[in-house]
């Protein structure tokens, strides 16, 4: 998979203040990846420098194989974090004039805009002004104002703050719709549900620093501890512990379950998980065998409290 | 089409759509020619005479004064001198008499130099007192004159009285008066700008700080440069400003019109003479008020107009780069304050200071210097160029401005794209000029 967007060893500082340490990003192109990190951690100003709406004090940006310069302007799409519309102007003007501040012609700007409108079923919005609309109906516009231009490049700065369920579940859907049709989307969100569901791609950062890149998969596979949750109905409780604590280390387990068996959570090592269950089965019923993964929420916690 | 003019016209049409653009395009000539109608209807009403007892006593001087009733003074004088003194001190305001002039018996005239009173309630004006002082004044020399057994009327043949006509060196003849009206249309002119720059200029602030709060910078200055924005902001709202002196500037004229036909005051020909028509009047008589006219018409005209326009561009365009980059700075109207002080008071000085050392000496030091400094050159030196600029100065004047312009441009862009990224915090001078360095 080919690379749409290169960060490499981006410096920015606020006066006295390192907001960007000499981070380094590759973003591949048809990904969804996850741009996560606490508050504060440098994703804006990152954002805001693949955006060019502020300089990078030193590193360099490829888009695309070529360093980015003003015209790329018109090959992302940017829906920030902190974002509105002008009040007192109506949807459909408002909509045109940002579509033509991002290089579209006025014509083209409003086949796209019907098109948009109509997919979103929000025709009958064109005339009415956005101190109108409720928050959610103008979050709808600003995305449709983000993708209007069909950028090779999205940028999303929690794109479902201010959606109800219904609306977000639209949103996604239109999300995913996106990368089918080739784009490559940049996700920074709190919430990490999203994540697990949409990213295929994550990069964390923290205090200025890039902690963790990678596919998602793999990112898990570094983070994961070979445990393994287990539910167990065995007449000899005894045993059965004085059994696997011989071998593993044991710890309580939490998870739904409707018969009211044994819940433990083991800890393999270096051991095959054949060898665990080797020894369960000789000692009762197992219901419950599953390996714990760590969620993202788990990653980007153990993470950022490391350090 | 190019961004920026992409910009200038969503600027122009918000302002223009914008209800209280419209109420102020059209209700503020209304109440300009309201006010304008009420004063001139409130001074065409005839004043009161006030009724001015005179006792006396000396029997020189009542004459003079009753003689001057017909005079359209005011005031009119009643001889009282039969009644007692005194009475006529205790009861003269109850009655319906402004004051009382008592003028004292005398055998030598030249005591009652400092001997008359006047007794009144209310202190009397000034001009007033004058007109007392110069008949009795005039009376004494007279009898004066008479006592020394001087011939009166020879003297008053003799008195002459000058005036002096004003010339060029370059020999074309002039008027007096004429000073007058050149600082009238260079200060018309200075304070127009001024107020241009104070309106207009708050327009681009509010518009940008409207940006901030409704957080939709961030979307825009994703796709434009913050330059961009702000220069097409500050030519957008200047438009919308033109547009509106523009409707203003019509429909004055013609409400003047409509008014002048209605109240019956002649507009007559000096309303609307063209030069030709000026020639053949001045050819057929050379009244003074043809004088003026022509006078008026060989003012500098085109440097007048064409220094308009350089001085305004320079001057809004300096000024409200100052706006947009405090409207950058700030959250709220009620922050900028702070901000605002330091660009409304060159402004403020620019109008006295041309206004004073102008009309003193429109080519004194001070004068000079205030047309040189680009803060207050837009006003102070547009006041001087009805009298006469030497081309130089105002090559330097232009020069300057233009060259503070771009570099204040510069750093109104600096401040501008930081701060509108910036919320939630007032910031300080000292702020500013770090956001300079980013």
């Amino acid at each position: 998979m080919s690379t749409l967007l290169e960060v490499n060893k981006v410096v920015k500082q606020y006066g006295d203040y390192v907001a960007l340490n000499e981070v380094s990003l590759s973003v591949p192109k048809g990904s969804i990846y996850g741009l996560l990190g606490p508050n504060g951690a440098g994703k804006t100003s990152l954002i805001r420098i693949i955006n060019q709406i502020t300089l990078p004090d030193s590193g360099e940006i490829i888009l695309d194989g070529e360093k980015l310069q003003p015209k790329h302007v018109q090959y992302i799409g940017y829906l920030p974090e902190e974002r509105g519309l002008y009040n007192s102007m109506k949807v459909g003007e408002q909509c045109l004039y940002l579509a033509q501040m991002k290089g579209l012609s006025k014509a083209e700007a409003k086949k796209q805009l019907n098109y948009w409108f109509e997919r979103l079923e929000i025709q009958g919005w064109w005339n009415k002004k956005v101190q109108e609309l409720s928050k959610g109906m103008a979050q709808k516009i600003q995305f449709v104002v983000c993708v209007l231009h069909k950028p090779k490049l999205l940028i999303f700065d929690e794109p479902f703050s201010g959606f109800d369920p219904v609306n977000a579940n639209i949103i996604k859907d239109e999300i995913l719709a996106l990368r089918e049709e080739g784009a490559t989307i940049i996700f920074s969100t709190h919430r990490m549900e999203s994540v697990e569901e949409l990213c295929d791609h994550i990069a964390l950062i923290h205090k200025s620093n890039k902690l963790i890149e990678g596919k998602l998969d793999d990112v898990k596979r570094n983070f994961k501890t070979n445990s393994f949750e287990v539910g167990i109905l065995s007449d000899n409780v005894e045993g059965l512990m004085y059994d696997i604590t011989q071998k593993f280390t044991v710890g309580p387990a939490n998870f739904k379950s409707l018969s009211n068996e044994l819940k433990l959570e083991i800890q393999l090592g270096n051991a095959m998980p054949n060898e665990l269950l080797n020894v369960l089965t000789q000692r009762g019923q197992v219901t419950h065998f599953v390996e714990k993964i760590p969620s993202v929420n788990d990653i980007f916690i153990q993470t950022v409290s490391e350090k | 089409m190019s961004i920026i003019s992409l910009i200038i016209k969503r600027e122009f049409v918000a302002k223009v759509r914008n209800k209280s653009f419209i109420v102020m395009t059209f209700l503020s000539p209304l109440l300009f020619v309201g006010i304008a109608a009420f004063v001139g209807y409130l001074s065409s009403m005839k004043a009161e005479t006030k009724r001015i007892a005179i006792h006396d006593e000396s029997g020189l001087f009542v004459n003079e004064f009753v003689s001057k009733n017909s005079d359209k003074s005011g005031y009119k004088y009643v001889d009282l001198s039969l009644i007692d003194a005194k009475f006529l001190k205790d009861s003269i305001t109850n009655e319906s008499y402004e004051g009382l002039l008592l003028i004292p018996k005398t055998t030598n005239v030249a005591d009652l130099e400092s001997k008359i009173q006047f007794i009144s309630n209310d202190s009397p004006s000034i001009s007033f007192i004058e007109n007392v002082q110069s008949i009795v004044a005039n009376k004494i020399t007279n009898i004066n004159l008479l006592e020394a057994k001087l011939d009166t009327e020879a003297i008053k043949n003799a008195q002459s009285k000058v005036n002096i006509s004003l010339a060029k060196a370059s020999g074309e003849q002039s008027v007096k008066g004429l000073n007058e009206i050149k600082i009238a249309i260079g200060g018309g002119f200075g304070y127009l700008i001024m107020m241009f720059i104070i309106i207009y200029g708050n327009m681009v602030m509010r518009s940008v700080i409207e940006e901030k709060t409704n957080r939709i910078i961030e979307i825009i200055i994703s796709s434009v440069k913050p330059f961009q924005l702000m220069i097409g902001k500050i030519i957008g709202t200047s438009l919308a400003g033109i547009l509106q002196f523009f409707i203003w500037a019509v429909i004055g004229l013609s409400l003047m019109f409509a008014a002048s036909v209605f109240f019956g005051v002649n507009v007559g020909p000096t309303a609307k003479v063209s030069p030709e028509m000026m020639q053949q009047a001045q050819n057929e008589f050379a009244g003074p008020a043809q004088m003026y006219i022509k006078e008026l018409w060989n003012l500098p005209i085109a440097s007048i107009l064409i220094g308009f326009v350089v001085y305004f561009i320079g001057g809004y365009f300096l000024y409200s780069s100052f706006y947009a980059a405090i409207g950058a700075a700030v959250d709220n109207q009620t922050d900028s304050q702070q901000f605002l002080l330091p660009i409304i008071m060159p402004l403020m000085l620019s109008v006295y200071v041309g206004f004073f050392s102008v009309m003193s000496d429109p080519h004194g030091t001070l004068a000079v210097v205030f047309s040189m400094i680009p803060l207050t050159s837009p006003i102070v030196m547009l006041m001087r160029i009805p009298f006469g600029v030497p081309l130089w100065q105002i090559a330097i004047s232009v020069t300057l401005l233009f060259a503070t312009f771009f570099s204040v441009v510069w750093f109104a862009a600096k401040i501008y794209r930081v701060g509108i990224l910036m919320y939630g915090k007032k910031p300080t001078w000292k702020e500013l000029y770090k956001w300079l360095k980013y």
